[in-house]
């Protein structure tokens, strides 16, 4: 006698510890193997767009900080006033340039420890989770002393940043990196050399370089599918020009391959903080930009390398002073798209790995 | 019978009965004691090393909304380590006693937050993390999709002010939880309220 077998809708989320924020999966199951995935978002939609809509230019820097994605506030920051300053048409100090790359590179190193701490824990490695949260209280301290803020900082300012840094600060920043690099070997004993963690995570979840673009991936997901695009290299804004940096790019597509790549990517962030450090400039630290600034009418999209992939800002101005329009190219949200197409096929267990692997933030997806 | 499965055929449908509250031997016990002389010096004294002990082990639900959700996780890591506190996130509701609320609830989360409150067991304590959780913080104005305030869906019992708080005042707000929970006259209101017929008090 034939089995008779049923398809099974099964609800994943809103609340579960490895959906990492508030998203819900509606997962179709074939016993334990997934047929399809359909990602439920919405459940952290902050209306933040709208919200800019009624602030000033000026004010906004705030919201960029809370309602976007809540790791790299530093890299909303830089993508808005980036944004603003090229509709605005104001010019940037050198030395402030300087201080945005350290902040924001410093800020991609925090956000890739939560993601690998968080991760970690997924695939039951607790270690990790407590050796990276060590690593990223060092970095908030960094920021506490300039900034005073541990996760939200406001302190890009459009024409600048809000303050030099205080004395001494340098030095510190050049201690942290020197204690840092060989934290990332650490992570690679911990980690790459574990069988349990190579069994979860090689050859899981591939997304073939061809799909990945086709769905919109970007970030360190598309080049560890083999996509050597990177914002900072492709449309340097700032002065990521002037600096030396390699792209990390893996091939395979896997789980394994977008941690290695993230892994990288820290590396390479050290590399670009101690060049910039080393060439900081003298002088003035912000322009002079009205409290009440009007840009002219226009428009103006601008790209930036956030941790998670392209984050765009497409700003409209009528000449008033609020923006007319605000709109949000968040990486989360494309990334999303890919994880349908990595998930089918696999079991319910790996989920959790393949999941974890794109790292998306709820706040960005959702906005 | 009670056996909760449906009757078999030929067996008579038996009208559903009330469930009434049964009253353990323990309420009974509290009850005479509380009654005799002295009696409710013996009840303090068990009652706060009750207390102590609940208010040691708390455990919260592994529940993060936005931003303060990862000083939340920051709370429990390395430097500031909650542990030490007895305070473990559990990820089912079924095993915590605490619901920390971190971050800013929207109209469409509120539902999902009240249905995990209500599948905690008694008692159970709320700890709204942060201004947006506490009344809409920076999202009060202008905005359609956040609640201004969990405590609409949720009873609250402890405020953590901030945005996002930093650990040291997430920890300082479970301080003032434990403080209260030692204060509590725990025996006694689960005594009474099963006498009376409640299910469990706050
Ligand atoms: S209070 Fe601040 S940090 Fe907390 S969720 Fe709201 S915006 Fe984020």
């Amino acid at each position: 006698m034939p089995l008779r077998t049923e398809e099974l809708l099964l609800n994943m989320g809103p609340q579960h510890p490895s959906t990492h924020g508030v998203l819900r999966l509606v997962l179709t199951l074939d016993g334990e193997n997934i047929t399809d995935v359909r990602p439920d978002i919405g459940y952290l939609h902050s209306s933040v767009e709208k919200m800019m809509e009624h602030r000033t230019y000026v004010q906004n820097v705030a919201l960029t900080d809370r309602g976007m994605d809540y790791l790299i506030a530093l890299n909303n920051e830089a993508a808005y006033c980036l944004a603003v300053e090229a509709l605005a048409g104001v010019e940037v100090p050198e030395r402030a340039r300087y201080i945005r790359v350290i902040f924001q590179e410093l800020n991609r190193i925090a956000s890739h420890l939560v993601w690998l701490g968080t991760w970690g824990i997924d695939l039951g490695a607790t270690t990790v989770f407590l050796w990276c949260f060590r690593e990223r209280e060092r970095v908030l301290d960094l920021f506490e002393q300039v900034t005073g803020g541990r996760l939200h900082h406001v302190y890009f300012r459009i024409g600048g940043v809000y303050a030099d840094v205080p004395d001494g600060w340098t030095g510190a920043c050049r201690d942290f990196l020197d204690y840092f690099l060989p934290r990332v070997d650490e992570y690679h004993q911990l980690l790459t050399q574990n069988p349990i963690f190579e069994a979860r995570t090689r050859g899981v979840g591939v997304i073939g370089r061809r799909e990945a673009a086709a769905m919109g991936a970007s970030g360190p997901v598309a080049r560890a599918s083999g996509i050597a695009y990177d914002v900072r290299k492709a449309a340097p804004y700032e002065v990521y020009d002037r600096l030396e940096f390699d792209v990390p790019v893996q091939t395979s597509g896997d789980c394994l391959a977008r941690y290695l790549v993230r892994l990288e990517e820290m590396r390479q962030s050290v590399r670009i903080i101690r060049q910039a450090l080393k060439d900081l400039p003298a002088g003035e630290v912000r322009a002079r930009v009205p409290v009440a600034m009007k840009p002219p009418r226009g428009e103006v999209y601008v790209r930036t390398e956030s941790p998670r992939g392209t984050l765009g800002m497409y700003v409209v101005s009528d000449g008033g002073e609020t923006p007319y329009r605000v709109k949000i190219r968040a990486p989360s949200f494309s990334n999303l798209y890919a994880l349908t197409e990595m998930m089918r096929g696999w079991k319910i267990a790996d989920i959790i790995a393949i999941l974890g692997s794109i790292d998306i933030v709820l706040s960005d997806v959702d906005r | 019978m009670a056996t909760g499965l449906p009757p078999a055929a030929g067996e008579a449908r038996s009208e559903p009965q009330p469930r009434r509250t049964q009253i353990g031997p323990l309420a009974e016990v509290v009850e005479v004691l509380d009654s005799l002389p002295g009696g409710g010096l013996i009840l303090t004294t068990v009652e706060s090393a009750l207390n102590w002990g609940r208010a040691s082990s708390l455990w919260p639900l592994t529940f993060g909304l936005a931003c303060c959700a990862i000083e939340m996780m920051a709370a429990f890591a390395s430097r500031f380590d909650l542990d030490r506190l007895g305070v473990i996130p559990r990820a089912t509701p079924r095993q915590a006693d605490l619901m920390i609320v971190a971050g800013r609830c929207s109209i469409k989360m509120a539902p999902i937050v009240r249905r995990l409150w209500e599948q905690m067991p008694e008692p159970r304590y709320v700890i709204s993390m942060g201004s947006c959780a506490t009344c809409g913080g920076p999202f009060f104005y202008d905005n359609y999709s956040i609640l201004k305030g969990v405590d609409q869906v949720v009873p609250v019992d402890v405020y953590v002010p901030g945005c996002p708080p930093r650990p040291e005042a997430l920890i300082e707000g479970i301080l003032k939880l434990q403080e209260r929970i030692k204060k509590e006259p725990f025996l006694r209101r689960q005594a009474y309220a099963a006498r009376d017929g409640q299910a469990g008090a706050r």
